[in-house]
Protein backbone atom coordinates (compact mmCIF):
# COMPACT_ATOMS: atom_id res chain seq x y z
CA UNK A 1 0.00 0.00 0.00
CA UNK A 2 1.31 3.45 -0.95
CA UNK A 3 1.84 5.89 1.95
CA UNK A 4 -0.86 8.22 0.57
CA UNK A 5 -3.35 5.33 0.42
CA UNK A 6 -2.46 4.28 3.95
CA UNK A 7 -2.95 7.85 5.16
CA UNK A 8 -6.37 8.04 3.48
CA UNK A 9 -7.37 4.63 4.86
CA UNK A 10 -6.48 5.29 8.49
CA UNK A 11 -8.01 8.79 8.28
CA UNK A 12 -11.23 7.31 6.85
CA UNK A 13 -11.44 4.65 9.58
CA UNK A 14 -11.01 7.22 12.36
CA UNK A 15 -13.57 9.55 10.75
CA UNK A 16 -15.99 6.60 10.42
CA UNK A 17 -15.64 5.98 14.18
CA UNK A 18 -16.21 9.69 14.83
CA UNK A 19 -19.36 9.93 12.70
CA UNK A 20 -20.73 6.74 14.31
CA UNK A 21 -20.42 7.67 17.99
CA UNK A 22 -20.85 11.48 17.87
CA UNK A 23 -24.43 11.50 16.50
CA UNK A 24 -25.50 9.00 19.18
CA UNK A 25 -23.88 11.17 21.85
CA UNK A 26 -25.55 14.27 20.40
CA UNK A 27 -28.91 12.52 20.39
CA UNK A 28 -28.63 11.55 24.05
CA UNK A 29 -27.56 15.09 24.97
CA UNK A 30 -30.55 16.48 23.07
CA UNK A 31 -32.92 14.03 24.72
CA UNK A 32 -31.53 14.77 28.20
CA UNK A 33 -31.65 18.54 27.76
CA UNK A 34 -35.25 18.47 26.52
CA UNK A 35 -36.23 16.71 29.76
CA UNK A 36 -34.46 19.39 31.82
CA UNK A 37 -36.26 22.26 30.09
CA UNK A 38 -35.21 25.65 28.74
CA UNK A 39 -32.42 27.76 30.25
CA UNK A 40 -34.43 30.01 32.63
CA UNK A 41 -32.04 32.98 32.70
CA UNK A 42 -28.43 34.13 33.00
CA UNK A 43 -28.14 34.81 36.76
CA UNK A 44 -25.49 32.68 38.53
CA UNK A 45 -28.11 30.79 40.59
CA UNK A 46 -30.20 30.02 37.50
CA UNK A 47 -27.12 28.86 35.59
CA UNK A 48 -25.97 26.72 38.53
CA UNK A 49 -29.38 25.13 38.93
CA UNK A 50 -29.63 24.46 35.18
CA UNK A 51 -26.22 22.79 34.89
CA UNK A 52 -26.69 20.92 38.18
CA UNK A 53 -29.84 19.31 36.77
CA UNK A 54 -27.99 18.58 33.50
CA UNK A 55 -25.05 16.87 35.19
CA UNK A 56 -27.22 14.70 37.42
CA UNK A 57 -28.99 13.18 34.41
CA UNK A 58 -27.98 9.66 33.32
CA UNK A 59 -28.97 10.41 29.71
CA UNK A 60 -26.60 13.39 29.65
CA UNK A 61 -23.75 11.23 31.00
CA UNK A 62 -24.45 8.58 28.36
CA UNK A 63 -24.13 11.33 25.75
CA UNK A 64 -20.93 12.62 27.36
CA UNK A 65 -19.44 9.09 27.40
CA UNK A 66 -20.07 8.65 23.67
CA UNK A 67 -18.69 12.12 22.96
CA UNK A 68 -15.55 11.27 24.94
CA UNK A 69 -15.03 8.26 22.63
CA UNK A 70 -15.48 10.65 19.70
CA UNK A 71 -12.99 13.05 21.29
CA UNK A 72 -10.25 10.42 21.58
CA UNK A 73 -10.68 9.43 17.89
CA UNK A 74 -10.70 13.14 17.01
CA UNK A 75 -7.42 13.83 18.83
CA UNK A 76 -5.75 10.81 17.26
CA UNK A 77 -6.73 11.79 13.71
CA UNK A 78 -5.63 15.39 14.35
CA UNK A 79 -2.15 14.10 15.13
CA UNK A 80 -1.59 13.76 11.37
CA UNK A 81 -4.53 15.18 9.42
CA UNK A 82 -5.32 18.85 8.71
CA UNK A 83 -7.88 20.48 10.97
CA UNK A 84 -9.46 22.04 7.85
CA UNK A 85 -9.87 18.49 6.46
CA UNK A 86 -11.13 16.65 9.55
CA UNK A 87 -13.69 19.27 10.53
CA UNK A 88 -15.78 19.29 7.33
CA UNK A 89 -15.18 15.60 6.65
CA UNK A 90 -16.73 14.70 10.00
CA UNK A 91 -19.82 16.84 9.31
CA UNK A 92 -21.42 13.75 7.80
CA UNK A 93 -22.60 13.27 11.37
CA UNK A 94 -25.06 16.15 10.76
CA UNK A 95 -26.98 13.87 8.42
CA UNK A 96 -26.97 10.99 10.90
CA UNK A 97 -28.07 13.34 13.71
CA UNK A 98 -30.99 14.50 11.55
CA UNK A 99 -32.02 10.89 10.90
CA UNK A 100 -31.86 10.08 14.62
CA UNK A 101 -33.77 13.28 15.48
CA UNK A 102 -36.49 12.40 12.98
CA UNK A 103 -36.88 8.69 13.67
CA UNK A 104 -35.81 8.30 17.32
CA UNK A 105 -36.69 11.67 18.89
CA UNK A 106 -39.68 12.14 16.50
CA UNK A 107 -38.78 15.73 15.67
CA UNK A 108 -40.29 17.23 12.53
CA UNK A 109 -37.60 17.97 9.94
CA UNK A 110 -38.74 20.35 7.18
CA UNK A 111 -37.86 19.59 3.51
CA UNK A 112 -35.64 22.72 3.35
CA UNK A 113 -33.65 21.32 6.24
CA UNK A 114 -33.21 17.97 4.49
CA UNK A 115 -31.92 19.81 1.38
CA UNK A 116 -29.49 21.72 3.61
CA UNK A 117 -28.29 18.53 5.28
CA UNK A 118 -27.81 16.91 1.86
CA UNK A 119 -25.71 19.89 0.76
CA UNK A 120 -23.60 19.52 3.92
CA UNK A 121 -22.97 15.89 2.94
CA UNK A 122 -22.07 16.92 -0.63
CA UNK A 123 -19.59 19.44 0.79
CA UNK A 124 -18.12 16.69 2.98
CA UNK A 125 -17.69 14.48 -0.09
CA UNK A 126 -15.83 17.25 -1.94
CA UNK A 127 -13.55 17.96 1.05
CA UNK A 128 -13.01 14.23 1.54
CA UNK A 129 -11.40 14.03 -1.89
CA UNK A 130 -8.62 16.46 -0.97
CA UNK A 131 -5.39 15.32 0.65
CA UNK A 132 -5.77 14.97 4.44
CA UNK A 133 -2.39 16.52 5.23
CA UNK A 134 -0.87 19.66 3.71
CA UNK A 135 1.62 20.55 6.45
CA UNK A 136 4.94 18.93 7.28
CA UNK A 137 4.72 16.21 9.99
CA UNK B 1 -33.75 35.27 20.42
CA UNK B 2 -30.82 37.05 22.14
CA UNK B 3 -30.20 33.98 24.32
CA UNK B 4 -30.01 31.79 21.21
CA UNK B 5 -27.65 34.22 19.50
CA UNK B 6 -25.30 34.36 22.50
CA UNK B 7 -25.32 30.56 22.83
CA UNK B 8 -24.73 30.13 19.08
CA UNK B 9 -21.80 32.57 19.18
CA UNK B 10 -20.28 30.71 22.16
CA UNK B 11 -20.63 27.37 20.36
CA UNK B 12 -18.97 28.61 17.17
CA UNK B 13 -16.19 30.97 18.28
CA UNK B 14 -14.64 29.54 21.50
CA UNK B 15 -15.58 26.01 20.37
CA UNK B 16 -13.71 26.32 17.07
CA UNK B 17 -10.77 28.19 18.58
CA UNK B 18 -10.47 25.42 21.18
CA UNK B 19 -10.40 22.73 18.50
CA UNK B 20 -7.67 24.63 16.65
CA UNK B 21 -5.60 24.76 19.85
CA UNK B 22 -6.16 21.01 20.20
CA UNK B 23 -5.07 20.39 16.61
CA UNK B 24 -1.93 22.44 17.25
CA UNK B 25 -1.20 20.45 20.43
CA UNK B 26 -1.61 17.10 18.62
CA UNK B 27 0.63 18.17 15.72
CA UNK B 28 3.33 19.09 18.25
CA UNK B 29 3.03 15.64 19.86
CA UNK B 30 3.53 13.93 16.50
CA UNK B 31 1.65 11.40 14.39
CA UNK B 32 0.02 8.45 16.17
CA UNK B 33 1.30 5.26 14.54
CA UNK B 34 0.53 2.71 17.24
CA UNK B 35 -3.17 2.16 17.85
CA UNK B 36 -2.99 -0.13 20.90
CA UNK B 37 -5.00 1.36 23.82
CA UNK B 38 -2.00 1.88 26.10
CA UNK B 39 -0.09 3.66 23.30
CA UNK B 40 -3.04 5.96 22.62
CA UNK B 41 -3.32 6.62 26.37
CA UNK B 42 0.41 7.52 26.45
CA UNK B 43 -0.04 9.95 23.53
CA UNK B 44 -3.03 11.57 25.25
CA UNK B 45 -0.96 11.86 28.43
CA UNK B 46 1.77 13.65 26.46
CA UNK B 47 -0.85 15.97 24.92
CA UNK B 48 -2.07 16.83 28.42
CA UNK B 49 1.44 18.05 29.21
CA UNK B 50 1.14 20.88 26.69
CA UNK B 51 -0.43 24.25 27.50
CA UNK B 52 -2.21 24.30 24.11
CA UNK B 53 -4.21 21.23 25.20
CA UNK B 54 -5.52 22.98 28.33
CA UNK B 55 -6.27 26.23 26.52
CA UNK B 56 -8.15 24.13 23.96
CA UNK B 57 -10.04 22.15 26.62
CA UNK B 58 -11.13 25.35 28.39
CA UNK B 59 -12.44 26.90 25.18
CA UNK B 60 -14.12 23.66 24.08
CA UNK B 61 -15.76 23.33 27.50
CA UNK B 62 -17.21 26.84 27.06
CA UNK B 63 -18.59 25.76 23.69
CA UNK B 64 -19.95 22.54 25.22
CA UNK B 65 -21.84 24.35 28.03
CA UNK B 66 -23.32 26.70 25.43
CA UNK B 67 -24.31 23.63 23.37
CA UNK B 68 -26.18 22.16 26.36
CA UNK B 69 -27.98 25.49 26.80
CA UNK B 70 -28.88 25.59 23.10
CA UNK B 71 -30.20 22.02 23.17
CA UNK B 72 -32.61 23.01 25.94
CA UNK B 73 -34.30 25.56 23.67
CA UNK B 74 -33.91 24.19 20.12
CA UNK B 75 -34.29 20.90 18.28
CA UNK B 76 -31.37 18.51 17.77
CA UNK B 77 -32.07 18.54 14.01
CA UNK B 78 -31.44 22.30 14.03
CA UNK B 79 -28.60 22.68 16.53
CA UNK B 80 -26.06 20.21 15.15
CA UNK B 81 -26.35 21.03 11.44
CA UNK B 82 -26.34 24.76 12.27
CA UNK B 83 -23.07 24.42 14.15
CA UNK B 84 -21.49 23.34 10.85
CA UNK B 85 -20.82 27.07 10.37
CA UNK B 86 -17.74 26.31 12.44
CA UNK B 87 -16.35 24.50 9.35
CA UNK B 88 -15.93 27.82 7.55
CA UNK B 89 -14.51 29.48 10.67
CA UNK B 90 -12.26 26.46 11.23
CA UNK B 91 -11.00 26.40 7.65
CA UNK B 92 -10.13 30.09 7.82
CA UNK B 93 -8.40 29.47 11.14
CA UNK B 94 -6.59 26.39 9.78
CA UNK B 95 -5.19 28.46 6.94
CA UNK B 96 -4.40 31.58 8.98
CA UNK B 97 -3.05 30.09 12.22
CA UNK B 98 -2.12 26.47 11.51
CA UNK B 99 -0.61 27.27 8.07
CA UNK B 100 -2.61 24.56 6.31
CA UNK B 101 -2.76 24.71 2.51
CA UNK B 102 -6.44 25.08 1.69
CA UNK B 103 -6.87 24.48 -2.05
CA UNK B 104 -9.77 25.43 -4.30
CA UNK B 105 -11.50 22.04 -3.95
CA UNK B 106 -11.49 22.20 -0.16
CA UNK B 107 -12.83 25.78 -0.24
CA UNK B 108 -15.62 24.70 -2.61
CA UNK B 109 -16.52 21.86 -0.24
CA UNK B 110 -16.58 24.19 2.75
CA UNK B 111 -18.75 26.72 0.89
CA UNK B 112 -21.23 23.96 -0.04
CA UNK B 113 -21.30 22.93 3.65
CA UNK B 114 -22.01 26.56 4.64
CA UNK B 115 -24.82 26.81 2.08
CA UNK B 116 -26.29 23.66 3.58
CA UNK B 117 -26.04 25.20 7.06
CA UNK B 118 -27.90 28.28 5.82
CA UNK B 119 -30.75 26.12 4.49
CA UNK B 120 -30.90 24.18 7.77
CA UNK B 121 -31.09 27.48 9.69
CA UNK B 122 -33.90 28.94 7.56
CA UNK B 123 -35.82 25.65 7.37
CA UNK B 124 -39.06 25.64 9.37
CA UNK B 125 -38.99 24.11 12.81
CA UNK B 126 -37.96 24.95 16.33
Amino acid sequence: MKPAQGLHLKTSILILIMVSVAPLGDMFLGKGMKRIGALPGWTPSELFDFFFRAFTSGTIWLGIGLLLAFFVAYLVVLSWADYSYVLPASSLSSFIVALLARFVLHESVAPTRWVGISLICLGVFVVGHTHPRTTEP
Amino acid sequence: MLTRFILYFLIIVPGTAGEMCMSHAMKKIGEVTDFRPHSIARVLGRAMGTSWFWIGITMMATGFFALLGMLSVANVSFVFPATALSYAVGTLGGKAFLKEQVGTQRWVGVLVVCLGVLLVAIGKGK
